[in-house]
């Protein structure tokens, strides 16, 4: 893991290639996580992958209600040369939750936008094929979103068919 | 997604028909082709679990194929937003059903590093042991389903046997054979009973003339090399670029491996090699499984020997519930027991990604904590999820009998990609 100095470094790098790709850093149990603005995911990842971080480990969102900008999207990196471990963050609002999406960069991360999409509404611009990816495709809402109920749906089995309708209309 | 979309998907759904459909013809000598789209799944007993895919045939080759998944998703980390942190880990056990330990490891060692508790050194080699003998046991069953696919029934009998008997001894130590919740957050369930060190010996002596049984009737087997040699091969680089680690790595020649690569849960003490393969078909990947089970042996075996004496569960009172002798005589004891009976420990907020090596690939645990008694986010980075990307491009421009080989030496466990 890069420690405190290394993650200042870091970012006074990628800040000085662009000023929005290192908002600030949190350095948390040993633990580096670099938070960016949105637009500027993609070059910070570009750069970050020219250093060394080339694996991309995971993509995964996580919704911060109530706080505001809700949504969030973390990319897991991993430099296998040293075993170095860096989170990227961007966090974005419900109301225009867009990010450019990195497929081109990390091929893993096809999947893996897919289910933050399915799961919290983000939406990853350029992505090749943006679909739900666990729910059922004409699924309506975001469950993974902190608002979303839990067994917010009826659970339809053959007995009860009839009387709740089905879900899909 | 408005309700315009809605119904313009059912009406594209609705639409389709079983009559045959020209999608790309192809001139070739005077005569005309076209390929087929066929739908293998949900329902198939080589998908090894409720996988959809959608194969795109030109005569017997296969020229694409997508995989559809999400039949057996159930919301895990949903419900597990709900639960109080120590009753989180049954739920989210039940995520790679053949992996359990792996799930509650990767979950209490992200609470752990979040609650910043120690957890003492033969805690530390318990889990290890059972997390391996879990290894042995998840590879058994991708051994035996494989050479299932592959037309061999006798193998897949054998390897159950085998893993019926590690199934015991996690019966023995815990009281279940799966999803046996004996990793807690600080720690193990409880130490492992008398007589369980002899029994575990005992199997790990039998597992390994077993696997060179296996190994006999395999390795060397005319179908089976007909059937995996140079087929299905992916390069290193457009593995990780995939995303890709695990066995299916290791079997290209990278030996990347989180065990070696950053060591947690005292891996450093072990001497244990990892196997690598050299082209990167599936027979490597058959390979490289097979050699883990000796490995994963090795390890077991030096744990039993090294196992140190002290607590299996941390001191820390506010994680981890008090000795049962202590209630009756204790005011405090009882205290912090019904505290953590019934809202359970608070955790201080932070977010923490935490991977362990789990018989997949890298399986890792992000836990996001807001301070309360339940986790604001729990994901699963599942090796399967992400391995599955690779099926694509492993199976293009092979016949269709490889992709059920290929789909095999995957080893995908959809309990885990839908979770």
């Amino acid at each position: 893991m890069p420690d405190a100095t290394g993650l200042e470094l870091i970012a006074q790098d990628l800040r000085e290639a662009d000023p929005g790709a290192a908002i600030d850093t949190v350095y948390f149990r040993e633990r580096a996580t670099l938070i960016v603005s949105p637009p500027s995911v993609r070059t910070a990842l570009q750069r970050l992958r020219e250093r060394g971080f080339g694996f991309l480990a995971s993509v995964h969102g996580v919704d911060y209600y109530p706080e505001e900008p809700r949504l969030g999207v973390l990319y897991e990196l991993l430099d296998m040369e040293d075993g170095d471990r860096l989170t990227l963050k961007a966090r974005v609002h419900t109301e225009e939750p867009t990010i450019a999406s990195v497929v081109d960069l990390f091929p893993t991360a096809n999947h893996q936008e897919r289910e933050v999409y399915d799961m919290f509404g983000v939406v990853f611009e350029g992505h090749p094929d943006l679909r739900r990816i666990l729910m059922p495709e004409d699924y309506e809402g975001y469950p993974q979103r902190r608002d979303f109920p839990v067994g917010g749906e009826p659970v339809i089995f053959t007995f009860n068919e009839r009387r709740t309708g089905s879900y899909t209309e | 997604m408005s309700a315009s979309d809605v119904s313009d998907y059912r009406r594209r759904e609705e639409s389709i028909t079983l009559a045959p459909v020209d999608q790309q013809v192809v001139e070739a000598e005077g005569q005309q082709l076209e390929l087929l789209t066929i739908n293998m799944g949900p329902h198939h007993p080589a998908t090894h679990g409720v996988l959809r895919l959608l194969v795109t045939l030109e005569g017997e080759v296969v020229r694409d194929c997508k995989p559809i998944v999400g039949y057996v998703h159930t919301g895990i980390e949903k419900t597990a937003e709900d639960k109080a942190y120590w009753k989180a880990i049954p739920v989210l056990e039940r995520m790679d059903y053949l992996a359990y330990y792996f799930n509650a490891m990767a979950f209490c060692n992200a609470v752990e590093v979040l609650l910043d508790v120690e957890v003492p050194k033969r805690a530390q080699y318990l889990r290890v042991i059972h997390l391996e003998l879990n290894r042995i046991a998840s590879h058994l069953i991708w051994l035996g389903t494989s050479a299932l696919d592959l037309g061999a029934i006798s193998i897949f009998w054998y390897c159950l046997r085998e893993r019926e008997k590690a199934l015991d001894l996690f019966e023995y130590s815990s009281g279940q054979r799966m999803h046996t919740r004996y990793i807690q957050v600080g720690g193990v369930f409880e130490d492992i009973p008398r007589g369980w060190e002899a029994h575990c010996r005992s199997f790990i002596a039998d597992m390994v003339v077993r696997a060179d049984q296996y190994a006999a009737i395999l390795d060397r087997n005319e179908i089976v090399l007909r059937r995996l040699r140079n087929i299905a091969v992916v390069d290193e680089q457009r593995l990780l670029a995939l995303g890709v680690t695990g066995p299916l790595l290791r079997a290209a020649g990278n030996p990347w491996d989180l065990r070696k690569a950053t060591p947690y849960s005292s891996y450093e003490d072990f001497d244990f090699r990892i196997p690598v393969g050299t082209v990167g078909d599936n027979y490597d990947r058959y390979r490289v499984r097979l050699a883990e089970i000796y490995e994963s042996c090795k390890i077991v075996e030096q744990a039993l020997d090294g196992l140190p004496e002290g607590d299996f569960i941390t001191k820390d009172r506010k994680v981890a519930l008090p000795p049962r002798h202590e209630l009756g005589t204790s005011m405090e004891a009882l205290i912090h027991h019904f505290k953590l009976v019934t809202e359970g420990y608070r955790v201080p907020a932070g977010e923490v990604y935490y991977p362990i090596e789990s018989p997949r690939g890298e399986l890792g645990c992000f836990v996001r904590a807001d301070g309360s008694s339940k986790p604001a986010r729990v994901h699963m980075r599942d090796p399967s999820f992400v391995n599955l990307q690779a099926l694509p491009e492993m199976v293009r421009d092979g016949y269709v009998a490889d992709l059920i080989a290929s789909l095999a030496m995957l080893d995908p466990i959809l309990g885990g990609i839908d979770r």
